[in-house]
């Protein structure tokens, strides 16, 4: 069951002309003797919108979690902007600042308003001066399209509200690159829409994107590239039509198989 | 009108409102007054009768109730007092005020330091340190497990065995440690060091405008200024600099041997001092309990989203994990320090002059059984509800923060 | 999606290569748990050099250098000067093989000592069969009966040939362990009648009282109920009527117990969903049905481990009955300790002590934590 093809299916960049704004180059991880990613090796351009799919376990949210160092690799290189990810502090900040991440379980602060919430960082990291954070933080909300929500505290809010939140947040930063860990799976159903489509807003104004999901509509919407993983490696990638149209190998004609008959 | 009577369920309706009880155990409410005459009763009955048998057994015993003995001459010796006593002197209601300082001067100080202690030895339980968190939860462990009775008369009987005071531990002048407790060089207070005091007070409410003022500056260009160097010019420098512009008096109050005894310098009692460290150490443990478990209950994703927003590890912790972790933290701490206060009358078994020994000691001495209890727990109920409504507020405060 | 699942799991995956030398394995662990950061280091090797002294420290002043026992001069006296000798440099175990009758069992007819040592175990089985889950039914109710009858038998005599011996003779371990065990006997189902009346909304009366009760209770200290007890009870009682002083700590310890108890109780009855106490209802069960068979098994069982908590809590309390004279497990250890030859060697005498209480502490705090895992697993499911 053994696929040598995916040694060789290293991921091809979209648009070669570009320098890749993330890099990996044959990352492994263990937790414990536990080999949760062995050679992943990526490279995503600027504007570039990545979707990584595969089974639960597949190792691949511990490897968006690499690209902000929220988890560390212990062999290999990963270099976001520039910048090799290792354990200087300095690194880490530079990252940090660049990267906007978003959660499956939203991981708003719940002790501080919903405006709060979007300028702490902006004031405290990027040293913005309070008014300027509000406006920033107020501009973003109305872009996710709830402004009039920003006295209220994350718990007053439904799940899809505070996921556009943490979007918003993560956005006030800034960011060059945004990751998106399964952002709707703990959503219900009539509330993933209005997250997806904040989502898509923000793939067309030309934002880089590396996005763990589920949501094949989505992927076949905005994706430039579909990233299939299992057991902790790379199985293939490529455009998402040729992907869902054409699987070149077993694993992901299963995957692709068990995602359509739960749909 | 004449279709409405034809519906039957609006005819039985107009029948059916009914006001008042009616006498049938089927009524709920009749059955509620009864079930609450006959326990009401049962329990009044037996006060009636406990009263009854008191005041005979009072006039038996030629014992006259009230609190017209509070002015009479105590003649109880009392150790060590924070206020001037004589016991040849002094009445009881003396005496009990007395008491009442000493346990809030155990309380207070064992409040403060069982919770410094005890957030201390919680966070080393959640050290990566693995030596440190075992030591720790050890600790916790171990402490928890034995009464603090026992604990008290294990740290009295390790104070009893120190040397008599003639041959003292000492650290130079500065402190000696002997079977009667500990000694220790204080500076005789002038008027250098009330100004000095009064410094101090101008610059701590000068380095919380320079708090507010930097925050300000913040708001407005972004740029945080460091707090600590205003702080540390006004809090120390200034008093400092007030107490060497008056010549810098330097009088030290030198504990002397005399006879059996010191005399001079301050002074802490082997009773003060066994039932202060027995309550703290008791306490810290479950008090280290309280703060790890409020620091676990913050979800791993509050920390991981502050990172991935770039905050960094000091920022999150105040910014984000504490606020959220003391919500958790206020309301068993409240019930720690209310043990600690309610522990403190443990002293009686060392001999430490607590309110409950001397109106225990009080109440033998008079027969006034009833008032002695009543003072106790009359000054217990107060301590209780005080701590309480000042932690309710507290909690009310950070609570507002989030919702 | 089970069976791909679990071939999709990179644990079932089978390992293909060993992680990176040095992440795994005693030293990696150390590295890790011991030699993280310069501030981790430090901290194990000040910690670690405290801990290695204090250790050979204590071997050596326990066991090493101990006194195990002394001789006896012709009066029976014992013969101490050896401990003297060794004083802060080994321990004086003598004064435990001298005392230990005295500290486990008091006063009590030393030729009949065999009989409060029966009811130690008796007690100790008890609280074994009730700590076994499948035991939880309502025969328990009845060897509870049987057993505590059974001691009660023992401890007085005076039937079955058996001498009487006053309760003012008892003392040592027995007493600490009737405190808790009454204590809890009783005070159990006062807080369950009490937790119900503080929730009740239809007796405003009853609540009232319950409410009294509880924070009266709560507000002061035990020792001041001790107090209270020991010098107001008799002033409550007719005259002529007398009620020892065992019985009247046992009283202050019910009613200080079952105030906090009740409220623990309470937590329980409040965390229990709505729709269960309105299920009873639709179902026409009566109040004391509904509560009997509905609320109050699920209520108690959501709170078996701060139950248990309380428990340890209270067996720790026990000792403060000395501050009135009762003879319970510390008291007769300070007796012990009051013999003139013995004085001196406190330590000993409390370290035993601690480890007798930490032997029950820590074995009701295993259990509770043990029960918690399970019934939260149960719950899970």
């Amino acid at each position: 069951m053994s696929q040598a093809v995916s040694e060789h299916i290293v991921a091809h960049l979209a648009d070669t002309s570009a320098p890749p704004i993330i890099a990996m180059e044959k990352v492994n991880k263990w937790f414990g003797s536990l080999h949760v990613l062995r050679d992943v090796s990526l490279a995503v351009a600027e504007k570039e919108r990545v979707v990584v799919c595969g089974p639960s376990g597949s190792g691949k949210s511990t490897m968006i979690r690499c690209i902000n160092r929220l988890e560390s690799h212990q062999e290999g290189r990963i270099v976001v902007d520039g910048t090799e990810l290792t354990d200087d502090l300095r690194s880490l900040d530079t990252i940090r600042r660049e990267v906007g991440m978003v959660f499956q379980s939203f991981n708003l602060f719940p002790h501080l308003t919903i405006l709060e919430n979007c300028t702490l960082a902006p004031i405290w990291v990027r040293k913005m001066p309070k008014a300027d954070a509000e406006e920033v933080a107020m501009n973003f909300l109305s872009r996710v399209r709830i402004p009039e929500q920003a006295k209220k505290y994350p718990g007053q809010l439904s799940g899809g509200q505070q996921q556009r939140v943490a979007i918003a947040r993560a956005l006030c930063m800034r960011p060059k690159i945004m990751l998106f860990d399964e952002p709707t799976s703990a959503l219900d159903p009539e509330m993933i829409k209005e997250v997806l489509d904040v989502m898509i807003e923000l793939a067309e104004s030309g934002m880089t994107m590396v996005c763990v999901t589920h949501e094949m509509g989505f992927a076949r919407q905005v994706a430039d590239r579909v990233v299939f993983m299992d057991r902790g490696e790379i199985v293939e990638s490529g455009a998402p039509e040729r992907m869902f149209s054409d699987p070149q190998t077993d694993r992901l004609k299963l995957f692709l198989s068990q995602i359509l008959r739960g749909h | 009108m004449s279709d409405l009577t034809a519906d039957p369920r609006l005819v039985g309706a107009r029948v059916a409102p009914k006001k008042g009880l009616r006498l049938s155990w089927s009524d709920p409410l009749f059955r509620a007054i009864v079930w609450q005459v006959v326990i009401v009763g049962a329990v009044v009955a037996l006060v009636w009768y406990l009263v009854g048998n008191t005041n005979r057994n009072l006039a038996a015993r030629h014992i006259a109730t009230g609190f017209a003995f509070l002015q009479r001459v105590a003649g109880i010796p009392i150790g060590e007092s924070p206020i001037a006593y004589d016991p040849a002197v002094n009445t009881y209601g003396t005496a009990l005020l007395i008491g009442i300082l000493n346990t809030l001067r155990v309380a207070a100080v064992g409040i403060v330091l069982a919770t410094i202690l005890g957030t201390l030895i919680g966070i080393g339980r959640l050290s990566g340190n693995w030596l440190l968190a075992r030591l720790t939860s050890f600790y916790v462990e171990t402490l928890r497990d034995i009464p603090l009775l026992l604990q008290l008369f294990f740290w009295y009987s390790i104070l009893q065995a120190l040397p008599p005071p003639r041959q003292a531990w000492h650290i130079g002048d500065l402190l000696y440690l002997s079977n009667r407790g500990a000694r220790y060089q204080q500076l005789t207070w002038g008027p250098a060091y009330s100004w000095a005091l009064g410094g101090f007070v101008v610059g701590l409410i000068a380095t919380i405008i320079c708090s507010r003022v930097i925050r300000r500056r913040q708001d407005q260009t972004g740029q945080r200024m460091p707090l600590w160097p205003f702080g540390l010019l006004f809090m120390v420098a200034l008093p400092l600099a007030i107490w060497a512009l008056l010549g810098a008096p330097f009088q030290p109050d030198v504990p002397v041997l005399r006879g059996f005894n010191y005399q001079g310098g301050g002074a802490v009692s082997p009773e003060y001092f066994a039932l202060l460290v027995g309550l703290v150490t008791y306490t810290a443990a479950y008090i280290a309990e309280i703060v790890r478990s409020g620091i676990l209950a913050v979800p791993q994703g509050q920390w991981e989203a502050a990172g991935a927003l770039g905050l960094h590890r000091r920022r999150i912790l105040t910014r984000i994990v504490l606020p959220q972790a003391l919500r958790v933290i206020i309301p068993p701490m409240t019930s720690q320090y209310l043990n600690i206060t309610k522990n403190s009358s443990l002293a009686v078994a060392i001999g430490f002059q607590d309110i409950v020994s001397i109106a225990y000691t009080t109440l033998n001495q008079t027969g006034q059984a009833i008032e002695g209890v009543a003072i106790i727990m009359a000054v217990y109920l107060t301590i209780s509800l005080s701590i309480s409504l000042f932690m309710n507020w507290y909690n009310a405060r950070i609570a507002l923060v989030e919702r | 999606m089970g069976e791909t699942a679990a071939t999709a799991d990179p644990r079932y995956a089978g390992v293909r290569e060993q992680p990176p030398a040095g992440t795994t394995g005693p030293w990696a662990w150390a590295k890790t748990n011991l030699f993280g950061s310069w501030w981790s280091t430090a901290v194990t090797l000040v910690l670690g050099y405290l801990l290695l002294r204090f250790a050979v420290e204590f071997v050596s002043w326990a066991l090493l250098h101990a006194i195990w026992s002394v001789p006896y001069d012709a009066q029976g006296r014992p013969d101490n000067t050896a401990c003297h000798n060794a004083k802060g440099i080994g321990a004086c175990w003598a004064v435990i093989s001298d005392k230990y009758r005295l500290i486990l069992f008091g006063r009590y007819p030393y030729a009949e000592q065999w009989r409060p040592a029966v009811c130690v175990v008796l007690f100790v089985g008890l609280y074994v069969v009730s700590a076994m889950r499948r035991f939880w039914r309502k025969e328990l109710a009845l060897v509870w009966v049987v057993t505590l009858v059974l001691i009660g038998v023992l401890m007085w005599g005076g039937i079955l040939g058996l001498s009487y011996v006053p309760e003012d003779d008892w003392g040592g371990l027995p007493i600490t362990l009737i405190l808790a065990t009454f204590g809890l006997a009783f005070a159990f189902p006062l807080a369950i009648l009490v937790a119900l009346g503080r929730r009740s909304t239809r007796l405003p009366a009853v609540k009232l009282l319950c409410v009294l009760y509880v924070e009266l209770i709560r507000g002061v200290p035990l020792v001041a109920l001790l107090f209270m007890a020991s010098v107001m009870f008799p002033l409550f009682m007719p005259e002529g009527v007398n009620i020892n002083k065992l019985l009247r700590a046992q009283i202050a310890i019910i009613l200080f117990a079952g105030a906090y108890l009740a409220e623990v109780v309470r937590g329980g009855l409040q965390a229990l969903p709505r729709g269960q106490a309105e299920a009873a209802d639709a179902l026409g069960l009566s109040y004391w049905k509904k509560t009997g068979f509905i609320i109050l098994p699920q209520a108690l069982r959501l709170v078996i481990p701060p139950l248990v908590n309380t428990f340890i809590g209270f067996f720790k309390d026990t000792s403060l009955v000395l501050i009135i004279g009762t003879f319970d497990l510390l008291y007769m250890g300070k007796i012990a300790l009051s013999d003139p030859p013995w004085q001196a060697f406190s330590t000993e005498v409390y370290l035993m002590l601690a480890v007798i209480y930490i032997a029950f502490c820590f074995a009701m705090s295993v259990y509770s934590r043990g029960l918690e895992r399970e019934l939260a697993r149960a719950h899970r499911r």
